[in-house]
């Protein structure tokens, strides 16, 4: 939950007095052209950057709230040749107490994780060594191992190919469905619209619509905000929202 | 792994023995064994407590403290190339001694000299500290850390370029080499406290250092605090470092060398290669100063120009590897 959230990047407020509220079940898709402030509100309200106002993730202690929220950054990185196994088990050291080893449930995590994102074969493979779109899914597989109400993920699509973006949205979406909270920056606006309970179009500095992709996605804020048309229809498998050109 | 740890620790006691068995004095095993331990003939115990035992001890505190605190550097700046002398606490210790050389002040008692390079430690982890900032990245630590090493290599090269005669200038010259010859017991616990507190203080960050595989802002939101991360690298480190410098000198590439070859052997992962860092680094550091004492006994060879001839070549054979990997 957010109130009277601003974010300032220099001299001028990137965000202004955003309000936001997000409860469980949800997969919000967040969606804004580049620079509308995405990323930054992610980080902001998870305390990684300075910011005015309340987000009622930074009032919590910073071991809670690592039990609260995972957050997946926009920069892929994986620093050292580990096992694919090992990166997911980072997930789980908010958990661990100092000094202890992994237990029985952190190993279930672990498994839980590698078994959603379809990563089983890849398990004790060198992460560093495999493709982007891989570790891409192996660092996903990471957020979901930490176990926490909250997923933050800030393009999480982004470099896979279309079965895996389908099958990643997939499991965003059933992870909301179980109860989570998920939070995706997103700019396929087909994918969002498909598989997002809510979606959020930040634009310049502030909330331009917030509500369900059918009602948020219409013809006027796609040539307002995205500067584009697009087909939009129903189908049995959900809104279809297909991008034809640029005004 | 249980191998690794039991073939490390193996290396570090035999290559201890073996460092207590060697020296100028040609003294047999059994006979130096006997007057280490039952101290019954006055000289042969005098060589083995106040001259091989101190310099065993130094080795192996030495080699640990470079080479933990080089795994250390690595995994916070996540960059295979990263080295202790990275935040110019070895330069800034190296420039107290020289100071303390220069003046005069190093005759004055056998403990002017590390005081003065610990002093030298202490004002640059200070400046660091200052530059960086409280909430900077690595980037700052870096660039601080360059600017300070420039400085007190251009204030060391300053203080031999006024030296009043050349033999002042081959005094700091050979003292700037590295070297655990003739060092005392009074050396060892001067520098033990500071290097075991911060050995201490780095394997604490252990699981740190793993959640920065992810990068800064992963870390941060599963729970690392960068700033205290930072502050306790930056102490640990220069507590290590400056102590090493203190007592041997500058001894080079063994905190770059020792984590980049064991890295493979532990899975790569950062909190695992802490310890085996300090342990490959103490046996490394037996190594030289053995080979030193036996390759050319006569002509006094400095540990740390051993260090570097080896060190080098090793190194560039692993960037050859890496690049064959690629």
């Amino acid at each position: 939950m957010l109130k009277n959230f601003s974010v300032a990047r220099g001299p001028c407020d990137v965000l202004r007095d955003i309000a936001l509220q997000i409860g469980p079940g949800e997969c919000v898709g967040l969606l804004g052209p580049n620079g509308a402030g995405k990323t930054t509100l992610m980080r902001g309200a998870l305390g990684l950057m300075a910011h005015r106002g309340a987000s009622s993730l930074t009032a919590l202690a910073l071991k809670t709230r690592a039990k609260t929220v995972a957050w997946l950054p926009q920069a892929r990185e994986i620093a050292w040749p580990v096992t694919v196994e090992t990166l997911i088990a980072l997930g789980r050291l908010p958990h661990l107490a100092p000094g202890a080893a992994p237990a029985s449930e952190d190993q279930a995590a672990i498994d839980s994780a590698i078994t959603r994102m379809g990563l089983e074969s890849f398990r004790s493979r060198i992460a560093t060594q495999l493709s982007g779109g891989e570790q891409a899914r192996v660092l996903i597989a990471r957020a979901l191992a930490q176990s926490t109400p909250l997923l933050m993920v800030d393009e999480p699509a982004a470099g896979l190919d279309p079965a895996h973006q389908l099958g990643l949205m997939q499991v965003l979406a059933d992870e909301a469905r179980g109860g989570r909270t998920v939070i995706a920056s997103m700019h396929d606006l087909g994918l969002a619209a498909r598989y997002c309970t809510r979606l959020v179009v930040l634009w310049r500095g502030g909330i331009a619509a917030d509500g369900r992709p059918e009602d948020v996605l219409t013809p006027d804020l796609l040539a307002e905000v995205f500067q584009i048309r697009a087909h939009i229809t129903t189908s049995p498998d959900g809104p279809i929202v297909q991008p034809v050109g640029v005004i | 792994m249980r191998a690794l740890w039991i073939t490390l620790g193996a290396l570090v006691a035999v290559l201890f023995a073996a460092s207590l068995l060697i020296g100028p004095a040609g003294l047999a095993p059994a006979q130096a064994l006997s007057a280490l331990f039952r101290g019954d003939a006055l000289a042969e115990t005098l060589v083995m407590r106040e001259i091989r035992l101190p310099r065993a001890i130094l080795a192996v505190l030495v080699g640990a403290a470079l080479g933990l605190a080089g795994a250390a550097m690595q995994g916070y700046l996540r960059n295979p190339l990263a080295e202790p002398g990275l935040i110019g606490v070895s330069g800034s210790a190296a420039l107290g001694a020289v100071l303390a050389l220069q003046t005069g002040f190093a005759a004055m008692h056998v403990l002017a000299l590390p005081f003065a390079a610990l002093a030298g430690a202490v004002l640059a982890v200070l400046i660091i500290l200052a530059l960086a900032g409280a909430h900077g990245g690595s980037i700052t630590l870096i660039l601080a850390g360059i600017a300070v090493s420039a400085l007190a290599g251009a204030l060391t090269s300053l203080v031999l370029n006024l030296s009043p005669n050349p033999f002042a200038a081959s005094e700091i010259v050979f003292w700037m080499m590295g070297s655990l010859q003739d060092r005392s017991m009074t050396h060892v616990w001067l520098a033990a406290p500071f290097i075991v507190l911060g050995g201490l203080v780095l394997l604490a960050q252990g699981r740190k250092f793993d959640a920065l595989t992810l990068g800064e802002d992963a870390a941060a939101s599963m729970g690392v605090h960068l700033g205290r991360l930072r502050l306790a690298l930056v102490l640990g480190v220069a507590s290590m470092v400056g102590a090493a410098t203190a007592v041997a000198g500058a001894i080079g590439f063994v905190g770059l060398v020792v984590p980049h070859i064991l890295r493979p052997l532990v899975g790569a992962r950062p909190s695992v290669l802490l310890p085996a860092s300090a342990l490959g680094g103490a046996v490394l550091v037996l190594m030289a100063d053995i080979a030193v004492r036996v390759i050319l006994p006569t002509r006094d060879l400095k540990l740390g120009v051993l260090t570097a001839i080896v060190g080098a070549p090793l190194f560039l054979h692993l960037i050859y590897k890496t690049r064959a990997q690629a």
